[in-house]
Formats: structure tokens, sequence, C-alpha cells
């Protein structure tokens, strides 16, 4: 039993006791519901810091990790295997960490039945964790399709006015790549006689030198990994469940599927496709490398085009997720550390931005642009939280969205030279071409709402930002300014895994070439 | 009669002897006070479900091989005793409710699960003649049992019709077999082809004539008809009972037979089941969509549920992956048994005497009023659809691997396509239950409430630790004798 005392374990399953705290409380007393599940979440968050001291930057491989044997008979070969490394640890610490302020954000803004609202969200958080630390391909898969089902209740009953319709359209895409990844999963458990991740990356090259697994089958089971990671990322031409989704959750709901549920498609590219296929990664990396800065590209160039300024801010999802992906198929040490700090860095900012919409949607029920305009005026604080997080997401050298751009762009132009994987320095320079993108729209969303003069009713009695707000933002805010100037203990962390991950490629592409 | 016949028939004899004298003491139980038929009638079964436990593990064989006692049929009895219990419990208010109670009912289901009892266990076509009779025949009665109902009178005639004329076909597919192999037993069945005595068209035409009969029986497309009118018009508790053992019922003579006897037609029937399973998966999803009352939804996805079991059946007769497909089955047969009965209680509990409260409308704002009941709906939809932590995604995860491991990805894949398509349809009922507003009515009563929630808890905790089960059915392996 003494498995229980596993920092992994704990810092995935704690907020089940938040969970059971809550079906005590009833369902009237909202003040004490909050409080227990922010406290149950800060409480986590403070557990995964302690996880943080006991793990060693330095080792690259698994750490932490245990593997229980679960279904051992009749053939199978199950374990409940989990584990943390620095591809992982640091989106185990973003979900920690958004998670007790998204919960802080619904102190106003959810009225109706609260209690179920804190229960999906901790159950949610279980899952998000657990996908992250999963290292059994089962496990893994139970994971990730039980966060689907507390996201979709909470876009589905606290939503905007077509939340069923983008409950349903969430949830059916998502599952739709799901379904394909079982597929693969199972036929890679049956293939290897394994389930667990650790044990696939080692036996599969023997595998196929040994041609139990075609160069074909490889490819079929990339695409099929791949499905259900693109369309999670989400990556152009799969994107168009995210805008619906996005403005029709909640705040903390958005601020979540944002903050993490988008990054656990990425990190499934990382961790599966990645280390499973190197042969199919290396063909396809041109490819989704095309994909990415079409992304780039086209949510860049659909955000400017929205009034309604959480969906800007959902298409720029798609074009800030679009540089983590052509950072992770360069294949190499920059890429892949500045697609993994880039995950992070959009959680943050796209977190933030969509705490700060959700601010003044609170104050006047609106998104359209056209409502707005000189806010600044009326409410200064809000508006310099604004421009800071703005200039973050826009990639404003000094704040961390500055770091992790340039790290991919480096990634991918080296990607792009001679024995990279890409081919052509022509997805840096395009991707390039999309950082300005993102400063006009960013700019000129900052321009439409705050500045200018304030001509309309409703806005000059607005109130300013009350503590609780403020409260969510500033830890952010402190995590942007840290990344963005010194940034040194966060690729510490990654650098060992990263470096692991990325020995086999160099002698792969030169195989191919 | 030897000890050995006695004692491999041992639970059937006493499980009859039980409804027999049950029949008679049910003269002198007063009209109101049926609740002690019922109580009777569990008591019966579980006495039956102790003593086969008990001889769980034995492998007897008896009246010439006619009847054998294995862990195969061990694990069905089980099934089938347990499910009677339960649909006890379903019935045990309802009829109370509705104004139908007549002790008849729990008899004629203790006969109809005699018959199941000796469906796993027959060896013998003619037994399983004389099983899928004795099975079938008191259910043709049940479905008709809301006597002064339209509706329920024309389910039990059509269930009748069609269900005499599916038979017509298992007599018809007996006679041809044994015509081919010169045996009705299974095992000098697949003898007389491995030695090449039989007549090797004649005994194909008469495996398809089997196939087609107990393809009614499991509700697979085309033979399907039946289903949803049935469903819908019988009584909800005989339904939630016929929906369960009858499938079961009907798998394991397909299993049994097909695994046993026919093996060496594998070759030429993989075609034919190939396409019976990708029919009825993709017709059995797709109709359901356009239902908007919640019986003929569970019908309809029952078919479906019978399809993703046919998957994994295609590869019968691949002798590395014969022992993965009983067990696959038998596995989703028990996951399927524990969800269906979960959610006909909660269809139940919403039911109104004149028929009212089963439209999915009806389900509006349940998650107010009732949490726990619509949370218990939730988890049966979600373990329907194969949606985690539930039992259902366990069970699908091992018919795909079967599926996949005979080499039928191309079916695996269907059937991963039909599960999202079938997630439309229940995730409407969850949305109908918490995303919209509505005044649902309906009484709880303990028994109904008691099987709900240990259906619904059963869902979720037994997904987490399925290895026990798994290791019982893959134990549940047949023993050719």
């Amino acid at each position: 039993m003494d498995f229980l005392l596993n920092p992994l374990i704990i810092v995935t399953f704690f907020p089940l006791l938040g969970v059971l705290a809550l079906l005590f409380i009833p369902a009237a007393r909202k003040e004490a519901l909050r409080w227990t599940a922010f406290i149950t979440s800060v409480l986590t968050f403070g557990l995964s810091i302690w996880m943080l001291t006991l793990f060693h930057a330095s080792n690259p491989d698994l750490q932490l990790g245990f593997s229980l044997p679960w279904i051992q008979v009749a053939g199978w070969n199950i374990s409940f295997a989990m584990g943390v490394d620095g591809l992982s640890i640091l989106l185990v610490l973003l979900t920690t960490f958004l998670t007790p302020i998204s919960i802080l954000s619904t102190w106003s803004a959810v009225e109706e039945r609260v209690k179920d609202f804190m229960l999906f969200f901790l159950l949610l958080e279980v899952g998000m964790t657990g996908v992250f630390l999963a290292q059994d391909l089962f496990l893994f898969y139970i994971f990730w399709e039980f966060t689907l089902i507390p996201m979709y209740f909470l876009i589905g009953i606290w939503g905007g006015p077509r939340r069923i319709y983008a409950a349903l359209k969430f949830i059916l895409y998502t599952m739709a790549g799901s379904v394909l990844m079982l597929l693969a999963i199972l036929f890679l458990g049956i293939e290897a006689g394994t389930f667990s991740v650790p044990d696939l990356v080692t036996k599969l090259p023997g595998l196929y030198a040994s041609g139990v697994i075609s160069a074909r089958a490889e490819m079929l089971l990339f695409l099929a990994f791949a499905a259900a990671f693109a369309i999670k990322v989400p990556m152009w031409p799969l994107h168009s469940w995210l805008p619906d989704a996005h403005v029709e959750a909640p705040t903390a709901g958005s601020v979540i599927l944002a903050g993490v549920l988008l990054k656990m498609g990425t990190y499934g590219f990382l961790r599966f496709n990645l280390q499973f296929f190197p042969r199919a990664t290396l063909q396809a990396a041109p490819w989704i490398a095309l994909l990415a800065v079409i992304g780039i590209l086209y949510g860049a160039a659909v955000s400017y085009a929205q009034k309604d300024v959480k969906k800007l801010v959902a298409f720029s999802s798609v074009s800030h997720l679009g540089f983590v992906m052509l950072g992770l198929f360069a294949l190499n040490q920059e890429g892949i550390q500045g697609s993994i700090l880039q995950m992070v860095n959009h959680g943050l900012s796209t977190g933030a931005l969509f705490l700060l919409v959700g601010f003044i949607y609170e104050r006047r029920h609106t998104r359209d642009f056209d409502a707005f305009g000189g806010l600044w005026k009326v409410m200064p604080v809000y508006g310099a939280l604004m421009l800071i997080v703005s200039l973050s997401s826009m990639g404003l050298p000094g704040l961390n969205g500055f770091v992790g751009e340039f790290t991919i762009l480096l990634g991918a132009w080296g990607a792009g030279m001679k024995g990279g994987s890409l081919g052509s320095v022509l997805f840096a320079a395009f991707a390039a071409v999309g950082v300005i993108l993102a400063a006009i729209y960013i700019l000129a969303m900052f321009q439409k709402m705050f500045l200018g003069p304030l001509d309309k009713e409703e806005n000059k009695k607005l109130k300013d930002l009350n503590w609780r707000e403020i409260a969510t933002i500033v830890p952010i805010l402190i995590f942007i300014f840290w990344i963005g100037l010194y940034p040194k203990p966060f690729f510490a962390l990654m650098a060992p895994a990263v470096a692991k991950l990325v020995a086999a490629y160099p002698a792969a592409i030169a195989a191919i070439h | 009669m030897t000890q050995s016949d006695i004692l491999t028939i041992l639970p059937n004899i006493l499980l009859v002897v039980w409804a027999c004298c049950l029949l008679l003491v049910d003269l002198f139980i007063p009209k109101g006070r049926k609740g002690w038929t019922a109580l009777l009638a569990a008591v019966g079964l579980a006495g039956v479900m102790g003593i086969t436990l008990a001889q769980a593990g034995r492998t007897m064989s008896a009246f010439n091989g006619m009847v054998v006692q294995d862990g195969f049929s061990s694990f069905l009895n089980v099934l089938f005793l347990a499910s009677g219990l339960l649909g006890i419990s379903l019935a045990y208010g309802y009829l109370k409710r509705m104004g139908l109670e007549r002790g008849e009912y729990y008899i004629l289901m203790l006969f109809s699960i005699t018959g199941m009892l000796l469906m796993a266990q027959a060896a013998d076509l003619i037994v399983v003649f004389l099983a899928l009779e004795l099975l079938s025949i008191p259910l043709y009665v049940l479905a008709a049992f809301a006597r002064p109902r339209p509706e329920s009178e024309e389910a039990g005639l059509k269930y009748f019709l069609l269900g005499a004329f599916a038979t017509g076909f298992v007599v018809y597919g007996i006679t041809l077999v044994f015509g081919a192999s010169g045996s009705t037993n299974l095992t000098s069945i697949a003898a007389a082809m491995a030695s090449g005595s039989a007549n090797k068209d004649l005994l194909l035409i008469g495996a398809a004539l089997l196939l087609v009969g107990f393809g009614f029986k499991v509700a697979a497309v085309p033979f399907h008809m039946w289903t949803p009118d049935v469903y819908q018009g019988a009584p909800s508790p005989v339904t939630g009972f016929m929906a369960v053992g009858a499938k079961a019922a009907g798998f394991a003579a397909l299993l049994r037979i097909f695994v046993t006897a026919f093996p060496s037609l594998h070759v030429d029937l993989v075609p034919v089941l190939w396409g019976l399973a990708a029919l009825t998966m993709i017709a059995g999803n797709l109709i359901a969509i356009a239902q908007t009352n919640i019986k003929r939804l569970l019908a309809y996805s029952a078919i479906a549920q019978a399809g993703y079991i046919l998957m994994a059946f295609v590869s019968f007769g691949n002798p590395q992956v014969m022992a993965s497909v009983v067990a696959s089955a038998l596995f989703y047969l028990v996951t399927y048994a524990i969800t269906s009965f979960g959610a006909w209680a909660v269809v139940i509990a919403l039911e109104e005497p004149d028929g009212q409260g089963l439209e999915i409308a009806d389900y509006a704002g349940l998650a107010k009023r009732k949490p726990a009941l619509a949370a218990a709906m939730t988890v049966f939809m979600l373990s329907l659809t194969g949606l985690p932590p539930t039992l259902g995604l366990v069970g699908k995860f091992y018919l795909f691997r079967t599926a996949i491991q005979g080499g039928f990805v191309g079916l695996a894949v269907i059937g991963v396509v039909t599960s999202l398509i079938s997630a439309f349809y229940y995730l409407r009922v969850v949305v109908v239950m918490y995303m919209r507003e509505g005044e649902p009515r309906g009484e709880g009563e303990s028994w109904l409430d008691l099987t709900t929630a240990a259906t619904a808890i059963a869902t979720v905790v037994l997904s987490f630790l399925p290895a026990t089960l798994f290791a019982l059915a893959s134990g549940a392996v047949l023993k050719l004798l």
C-alpha cells in the first residue's frame, strides 16, 4: 500500500479528497463550496511543488515513477504506471498552477449549481494531471478520454447561449480522434506484448528492424495517434471545434481549456509520436510543419477579423500552438525546448487573456468590440494588466512569449538547414511573419478596447478590478516576467530529457538523406 | 440416469421443481401479497446460484455427452441467475404500481431462466433447441403481460410469431447439420468434419441457418425488426430481463455451437459474419439517432451492442484467437448486463402508469430534481458509449483487441466509428437531463433504487479492478470433451 505515498499518486488524486469533502457540503452553502475547492487546488499546487523538489533535473529518464501490475491476465500486460520527466514536469506544474486561479475566477461568475461546478472542475484536474503522468497506454487513454466528460458538462451547463452545440461539437470531435488512437494503442499492445510506455520505447526499434511492424504500419499508427492529438492541439484544419468551445465555455472553463487541455495534444505528439515512430515522424515532419505554419498565419489572420474578443483569443490559440507544433517537428534541441516552454507560455498568457476578457464580460455582458473603447480611462489597472498580458502573447522581448517563440524559430531555422528535419528555412521564415501578424491583431484589439474616446455611456461607470480579480492575474504576471527575463531554470528542467529524445534523430536524418 | 447425470443438471432440476412448487404455493398467496412470490422466487434463484458456484470448477458431462458442465456454463449460469435476481428487483415495485401484480410473472421468469441455464450447458443440438424453446416461450407470454394494453399484446404476439419462425430456421439448420454429419452432438460433428466424413456444403447451409435463427435471438441486423417494437411494447422489467438474458443465451448458443462444432467452416463463414457484424453495428447505431422514445433508444442500443460482440465473434475459428473470442464475449456480456439493468431501472423509475414518462424529453431537468438518479443514468450512458471510467470502456477494449488480433482491423475501425456515432444519442439523454429545464415525475422505491445504485457503482468501480472478471472470463474456456 505504500504506493499511495508516491508523490505522483498524491498530486494526481489529491483533488479527489476535495471532491469527497464537497459531497458533504450542502449545495446552498456556496461560499463553503468555493473555499473548499479553492483550498484543495492550492494544496494540490503545493504538493506539486513538493514533487518538483524531489525531481532531479539532470536525470533524463522517468523519475518518481512506479508500475503496479493492473491487468496481467488473459494475455494482457497492462500496468498502472506513472512517471515524470523533463518533458512533462512543467505541464503538470502548469495544470496545478492554473486550476486554483481558474477556481478563484469563478467567485462571482458562477452562481448556479456551484457544487456541481466545483465537483467537475476538481475531477477535471485529476484527469489532466493523470494524462501528463501516465506511463501506460491504457491508463493514458483512460485519463485522456476521462477529461472529456467534466469539460463537456462545464461547457454544456454553465456556458453561453450556444453551449449545448459547442459542448457536443467538442466531445464528438475530440472523441473522433481518440477512437482511432484506441485502435492504434491496441495494435501496439498486441504486437509488442506490453502497454507500458518505457517498455515500448525500448521494444519498438527491434520490432521495426525485424519487420513485425512494417514501415506502412508505422505510418498508419503515427497517423492514428496524430489524429487524436492534432484535433486536440488543434491543428489547422481540424480546429473548428475550438472557437465554439472557447466562446461558449464559462471563463474558468476557457482558461483551463486553453491553458491545459490543448497542451495535452502537443504533449501527446511529444511523448508518443516522436518517441514511438521515429521514421514516420521524419517523413511527416515537413507536412506537419506546413500545417503548423498555415495554422500560424491563418489563426492570426482570422483573429484580426474577429468582432468578439473571446473568439479573437480563441483563434490566437490556433496561431500560437502552430508555433509549438513547428518547434516540435524541428526535432532538435532548440526546437523542442522552445516548444515545451511555449506550451507553458501559451497556457499562462492565453489563460490570463481569457481571465481578463471574463472580467469585462461580467461587467458589461458583451464581448463585442464596438461596445468598448477608451476603457483605460475608467479602468487603469485593468488596462495595465491587459497591456502586459497582450504584449506577452505578442512575443515582446523581456516577456515570456519572446523566449519561446525565438527558441522555436531558432530550432526551425536550424531544421531547415542541411541535416535538419524540415528541409527548408521557409517554414521558419513564414512563421516569423506570424509574429508580425500577432502584433497586428493584439495591438488592434488593445487599441479598440482601451484607447480612443470613451464615448459609450455604460463604459463610463465601470468599476476597476477588485482585489480578487487582481489576485488571479498577479501570479501569472510573476511567471510572465520570470520566464521572460530568466528562463534558464525552466530550460534546465527539460534539457536532459529533450536531449535524450533528440539524440536518435540526427543519425536517422543522416540515414535518410 | 447416473449420479453424474443428475449432478450435471442439478441446478436446472432444482429450479424447475422450485418453480412448479411456487406455482402451487402462489395459489394460496392472497392477491395483494404477491410480493411473497417474488421473495420466494428470489430465494430459489439464490439457492440455485449457490449450488452453481459450488459446482464451478468441475467439468462433468451427462446423458451421453448431451449436456455438459464446464467453466463456460458456470460463468454464464451465474450471469443468468444474477439477471434473474435483478429482473425480480426491477419487477417488484413496477408490477404493483401498474396494477399488473400476478404471481405467474415470477414463475414464468424462473422457467425462462431454466431454459437459459440449459442453453449454456447444451452440448448437443437437440438440447440447444429444447433450451431455446424453454427460454423463449415464457418470454413471449411475459412480453404480453400488461394485458389490457394493446402495445403489450402486440409485442407478445410479434415476438411469438417471429420467434417461432426463427426457431423454425434453427430446427431446419439442425436437420441439415444432422444430415451432413450424422450426429447432433457438437463434438461428434467436429470429429466428422475433421475425419472428412461430413458433407461440407450441407453442413455450411445448416450452419448458416443456425446463424439466422440465433441472429434473430441476439437481434443482429437484418434479423432485428422485432426488437424495437417488442422492447417498447413489453412491460419495462420484462424488457430489461429479456435484453440481457435472451441475448446472453443466444450468444451462449452461438459461441458453444460455432466454436465447438464448426471451427472448420470458419473460412467460409467469415465474410457472412463480417457483413452481419458490420451491418448490425452500423444500422443499430444510425437508427438509434432518430429515436425519441427511451425504450426504443435502448432497443436499438441493444442491437448495436450485439454488433460489437459479433465483431469479436467473427474470429471464432482462428485457433490463436478462439479463447480470446469467448473470453471477450463473456466479459462484455457481463458488462452489458450490469449497465443494461441499471439503465432499465432508471427507465422504470420514471415510467408513469399510463405509459407516460417514456420519451427522452420527459427526462428534462432530472439532474435538478433527482441528482443521484441522473448521475446513475449518466454513468450507464457513458458505459454504453465506451467512455472511461466505466466498465463499458474496458469491455469494448477487450472486444476491439480480439478483433485486431483476428486481423479484422477494418471491422474494428467500423466498431470505433459507430461507437463515436453512438456517443451522439447517448449524450443526448445526458444533455436533456442536465442541460434542459423540466419537471420529471416518477417515484423511487427501495429495491429499484438499490438496483440502480448497485449497478452504477459496479460499473465505475469494476472498471478499475477488471482483472478478476478478466480472469474468470478467460478461465471459462470451453473444453472439448
